[in-house]
């Protein structure tokens, strides 16, 4: 790439720094530090704003950079991903989002605590959020890896090991100054200008077809090399038994992940009623949906303008599709429009990278201060220090993700928040669905539903073809690979259901009537809601 | 909320007990601020067709008698989510928002496990063509925001008519009693 892309890129970078970093500072001036502050923002966004910033929590490098690349190069197969990131919601909107509303206080694990004894089910709980949002940080971080890799030339890996170093230190600064209230400010300075972004390439690609997506699609098709086969489903998953066991995996994970993730549930406890979080819900549906239908036109945009192998050769897992067709549409490279978009589109992709990242930083640290610092340190210390170790906690979650980022550098974004989601789904949904509607659940099935599903998910995924055993893998050199699928969520989903239900059935616990009652009473009315 | 769960303010258990101080203000003014600021729930509330009382069942509690050591406020606020649970009006909450969420959820999840399935086992139907470039799978899976999208408006819906005003009433009936509960020992 040359001069002016990477001038006219990082001015327009610098700048969105520049901007958040003054909301930093802005928000935190009169921080009364409390731990309402901190983790919710002191609950009173209005469901419009928490909508748009759920919108920008969740429309990560993997939306706009992973699955736009996958579409481009598979066709119908990106697009599977989609549908089920967008389904996903329907599981927040029934089963969670109100419920935890008002029966939690930052944390996922305020929920299931509230009905057992804490300490065990805190220390299970947060340890799986923490272990879910290490999974999707790193995600997010070689998202922004391969981006720098492709505006700096694509070959100096040092520019791209600083650049991941660079997005963990900022992650942190915002975190652990602004809290929640400069998080979900910089998520909706994001999501507005991802919309933004996106709604100005996806006008420009179908104005190159004259509005007729048909004909979007055919050349799509067409330039693919696959023919029709690249507008139905089969390219990437429709190989061997295994391939299309891994896609119903992968499909199981994705809608049933979202419900468990940690930097989602926090969101609902930034407005003041359950209504207001559904409301925010019912406006994040909308954004995220419609951002999703325009990623499909970008991706196939990009098979039909580019083809596939200009895509595959900037970036073999595609990460890097929207900026060259942002490159493209803008009149080509060495056009002054060409260099714009670019620009725009690079920037506004580091923009979504920075502020996912703080988003989940924020709710790693909370449940790091919240839930397993809260239980596991000696009775009677001082109580200011919660924040105080929310604080450090992000520097620390900041420091593995980093770690973890620079080691992981090579895979596809979207598919390795495909992983995230089904470690949540296996670890956190049993455990918060069963706390919030059955009667007879127990401290102990609470604690093996989250390392029932907890400790399978990530022992199949290091035993995974992801890992180990094949030249794509993380360590190609070494050969672990003994679970044929590279998406754990069909075996390790169920796995933390049954094992829920196994150490249920198992204790000797009596259930506790009138906790379930105010569970239950709790959830569904919001009687003493925090 | 910590009122509301029926533990001993001060009593020095669980963790919850010392975080609490560090939202600067105290639980009373809390609540009363936290239901100053309720969205307004009642201007959208006009199709629900739901007239009785919500207290029938929930006035029970009322009338224990407020225990005189902390350990009995906590047994009492238990009392008082029992017998609101137990409740007509609770149970009318709980049944409206059963009926439409177990069938709605078992729809759509079956739609999209059907829609993955289908995708991965019977590639052949999904790639057959319906209009111009558009074939089955593009439409299943337009079909899938479309399904979403529809969903996502009638639970809205649902709730805004269906729910919300019985369950504020229930908040603020259960909010009375455990009020008076911790009232009576502190």
């Amino acid at each position: 790439m040359t001069e002016e892309h990477q001038t006219l890129a990082l001015l327009l970078f610098s700048a969105f720094v520049a901007v958040t970093l003054g909301i930093t500072t802005w928000v935190s001036r009169n921080r009364r530090g409390s731990a309402e502050e901190f983790y919710a923002g002191g609950r009173l966004f209005s469901p419009m704003e928490n909508g748009f910033a759920i919108a920008g929590d969740y429309m990560s490098a993997a939306s706009f950079l992973g699955v736009t690349g996958l579409i481009a190069l598979f066709g119908y197969d990106g697009l599977l991903y989609v549908v089920g990131f967008l389904v996903a919601w329907l599981v927040v909107l029934f089963l969670v989002a109100e419920l935890v509303r008002n029966c939690g206080r930052f944390t996922m694990a305020d929920v299931v605590a509230a009905r057992m004894r804490e300490r065990p089910v805190r220390i299970a709980a947060g340890t799986s959020s923490v272990t879910v949002s290490v999974l999707y940080l790193v995600a997010q971080m070689v998202g922004a890896g391969s981006l720098v890799a492709l505006l700096l030339g694509g070959t100096s890996d040092a520019a791209r090991d600083w650049t991941v170093i660079g997005v963990g230190a900022l992650m942190v600064i915002y975190v652990s100054l602004g809290g929640m209230r400069a998080t979900t400010w910089i998520q909706i300075v994001k999501a507005v200008l991802l919309l933004g972004g996106t709604i100005v390439l996806t006008a420009l690609v179908l104005v190159r077809f004259h509005g007729d997506v048909d004909r979007l699609l055919l050349t799509a098709a067409e330039r693919s090399g696959h023919g029709a086969a690249f507008l139905a489903p089969g390219l990437k998953y429709g190989g061997d038994w295994t391939a299309r066991f891994d896609f119903i995996s992968l499909g199981l994970a994705l809608v049933l992940g979202t419900a468990g993730l940690p930097h989602i549930l926090s969101r609902f406890y930034t407005v003041p009623t359950a209504r207001a979080a559904r409301r925010s819900v019912v406006w994040a549906v909308g954004l995220i949906g419609g951002f999703y239908l325009m990623t499909i036109v970008l991706g196939f945009g990009a098979a039909a303008i580019l083809g596939p192998d200009a895509v595959r050769g900037s970036n073999a897992a595609g990460n890097t599709a929207v900026p060259l067709l942002a490159l493209d549409l803008g009149g080509g490279a060495g056009s002054t429009g060409g260099t714009v978009l670019f620009a725009i589109v690079a920037a506004v992709a580091f923009a979504t990278i920075l502020a996912v990242v703080a988003g989940i930083t924020l709710a790693s640290s909370a449940s790091v201060a919240h839930d397993l610092y809260a239980s596991l340190r000696r009775r009677g210390g001082k109580p200011r220090s919660e924040v105080a170790v929310a604080r450090l906690a992000a520097v620390g979650v900041g420091v593995v993700a980093i770690a973890l980022g620079l080691l992981a550098r090579d895979l596809n974004v979207a598919f390795l928040v495909g992983l995230a989601f089904a470690v949540a789904a296996s670890a956190n949904l049993p455990v918060l669905l069963y706390s919030l509607f059955w009667r007879g659940f127990t401290t102990r099935g609470a604690v093996w539903a989250v390392y029932g599903g907890l400790i399978p998910a990530v022992v199949l995924v290091v035993l995974s073809p992801v890992v180990s055993g094949s030249p794509d893998s993380l360590f190609p050199g070494v050969d672990l690979h003994y679970f044929p699928l590279q998406n754990p969520g069909l075996v390790s989903i169920p796995l933390g259901f049954l094992a829920g239900w196994l150490g249920t059935v198992t204790s000797t616990e009596v259930p506790d009537e009138a906790k379930h009652a105010e569970t239950e009473v709790r959830s569904l009315t919001g009687a003493g809601a925090a | 909320m910590q009122r509301s769960k029926g533990r001993p303010r001060g009593g020095g258990a669980g963790q919850e007990s010392w975080v609490e101080p560090l939202d600067g203000h105290d639980p009373v003014p809390a609540e009363a601020t936290g239901q100053l600021r309720y969205d307004d729930p009642w201007y959208d509330a006009l199709a629900s067709g739901w007239g009785e009382s919500a207290g029938d069942g929930a006035q029970g509690p009322a009338v224990v008698p407020s225990a005189r050591t902390e350990g009995g406020a906590g047994a009492a606020a238990a009392d008082v989510y029992l017998e609101v649970q137990r409740s007509a009006a609770f149970q009318e909450v709980r049944r409206r928002y059963r009926r439409f969420v177990v069938p709605a959820f078992v729809a759509f999840f079956a739609w999209y496990v059907g829609y993955v399935v289908a995708a991965t086992t019977v590639p052949d139907l999904m790639a057959r063509p319906v209009a111009g470039a558009v074939n089955v799978a593009m439409a299943a899976g337009l079909g899938q925001f479309l399904s979403t999208f529809l969903l996502t408006w009638a639970y809205a819906r649902h709730a805004r008519l269906r729910r919300d005003r019985a369950a504020l009433e229930l908040r603020w009936d259960t909010q009375e009693l455990t009020r008076g509960m911790n009232g009576g020992t502190s």
